[in-house]
């Protein structure tokens, strides 16, 4: 066996700020992850069938723009809908917290703030990768 | 879900998670392969290999889509490296073909190096037998042109095309990488920088001093893939190429070739991995290094007895 962890960092909707992207993509690497970056100004079919393709076991999701509460269930949703059912989704940017309850019952496993150490978010994913 | 039957009936997920399977080496993985085998064969297989930094993933974006215009459809497996530091990866070459994402005729695997066990070149030799009992028509194997493994995985393709950019260096460079010697076609990318026509001189030096080259003279292309500049004319050579093989009778040979040195891979991989667990992991060689490092005993008489140990 040689499994690795591994995990779609992508950037859904208008919003081209990515240093916050790159940094988790970075910081998931060095923790052993195998990290597929996609980039920029995606939309949400083209992030589940990239992870599909990829078989990935993680999707980390960021958003700056203030459309998460749109884009992020949509993800999940297309997800589900392509029989990718094991998979964690994450989230991360500018979320106010009051958000967060409907984006977790909407199916994104945990939302990450500004503030949020890197660490936190490998500790969170070694923990609950399926 | 039944993986196999899921790969024939073109059920991208089964696809997916039997990639997966190889790569992981999970238990079933021998079994789909199996499975797979009598329905391998019929797809084309290109190697795209360069240096870093040539432009091989946009490239191999455009090629895509002109190959798609010509109603064929696509497969890609695109490899980058696994850090030796931490094991993780940074998978990039997906951000170039974002594009090709909507299209139901085209499927992208990104695949990390890993391990230095040499299991590479069968793990990306499975994934491209996956997509073609799939019925992918095209499958791309893409991957930097540095150390041996990358380069024997695209060795073994039908078609082998080498990217290079102007203003990476002198002709001795080209020689020196050793890259230069593999290719079918050759693609001058960035082909609107500085440079371009002395780069064109070089390549054609070279061939030129090649015996190899009587019946096939690879082609020279240049192209601009960030700006869709050339690209028709690499695929018209890629498949110019194709016929070459296909009516001399060369294809037949080099997919042989490809065989022999897939299984060759294969029985070296499972011996090397049966010395791991049987010589190395044992007290008995921890023993014979601490004698060895004594000069107690010598390198020599110390690999002849195992090596009769393990063959006996």
């Amino acid at each position: 066996m040689d499994k690795r962890i591994r995990v779609l960092v992508a950037k859904p909707g208008l919003d081209g700020h990515d240093r916050g992207a790159k940094v988790v993509a970075r910081a998931l690497r060095d923790a052993g992850f195998e990290v597929i970056y996609t980039g920029i100004r995606l939309t949400p079919e083209q992030i589940a069938e990239s992870a599909l393709q990829d078989d990935v076991n993680v999707v980390a999701l960021s958003l700056l723009s203030g459309a998460h509460n749109t884009l992020f269930p949509k993800v999940v949703e297309l997800l589900k809908a392509k029989g990718m059912t094991d998979v964690l989704t994450i989230g991360g940017g500018v979320i106010p917290d009051s958000d967060i309850p409907g984006l977790k019952a909407a199916g994104v496993s945990e939302v990450f703030t500004p503030g949020t150490p890197t660490s936190a978010i490998v500790e969170y994913i070694n923990a609950n990768v399926k | 879900m039944n993986i196999v039957e899921g790969v024939l009936n073109h059920s991208r997920l089964a696809l997916s998670k039997a990639i997966t399977a190889v790569e992981n080496e999970y238990d079933e993985a021998v079994s789909i392969m199996t499975q797979i085998y009598p329905h391998t064969g019929n797809a084309y297989v290109i190697g795209i290999t360069g240096p870093p930094g040539a432009g091989k993933s946009t490239l191999t974006d455009k090629l895509a889509k002109e190959y798609r215009k010509r109603g064929k459809t696509i497969g890609i497996v695109a490899i980058d490296p696994t850090s030796p530091y931490s094991g993780g990866a940074i998978l990039g070459d997906r951000i170039r073909m974002m594009d090709l994402i909507a299209d139901e005729g085209i499927f992208v695997r990104s695949m990390a190096t890993r391990g230095s066990l040499g299991g590479l070149s069968q793990k990306s030799g499975d994934a491209v037998k996956l997509m073609d009992a799939y019925g992918i028509d095209v499958i791309i194997v893409e991957t930097v042109g540095v150390g041996q493994s990358e380069v024997d995985i695209v060795k073994t393709a039908d078609t082998t095309m080498v990217v290079v950019v102007p203003g990476l260096g002198d002709d001795i460079q080209a020689i020196k990488a050793g890259i230069l010697e593999i290719g079918d076609l050759f693609t001058i990318n960035k082909a609107d920088r500085e440079g371009v026509d002395k780069l064109n001189i070089e390549i054609e030096m070279m061939l030129e001093l090649n015996q190899e080259n009587v019946e096939w003279r690879p082609p020279i292309n240049r192209t601009v893939a960030s700006k869709d500049e050339g690209i028709q004319e690499v695929v018209d050579s890629i498949e110019e190429h194709k016929k070459f093989l296909f009516q001399t009778g060369k294809i037949e040979k080099i997919r042989a070739n490809r065989i022999k040195s897939e299984v060759t891979a294969m029985v070296n991989d499972r011996l090397s991995r049966y010395v791991d667990k049987k010589v190395v992991a044992t007290e008995d060689f921890a023993n014979t290094i601490l004698k060895l490092q004594n000069r107690e005993i010598d390198p020599y008489s110390v690999v002849d007895k195992i090596v009769d140990s393990v063959l006996k």
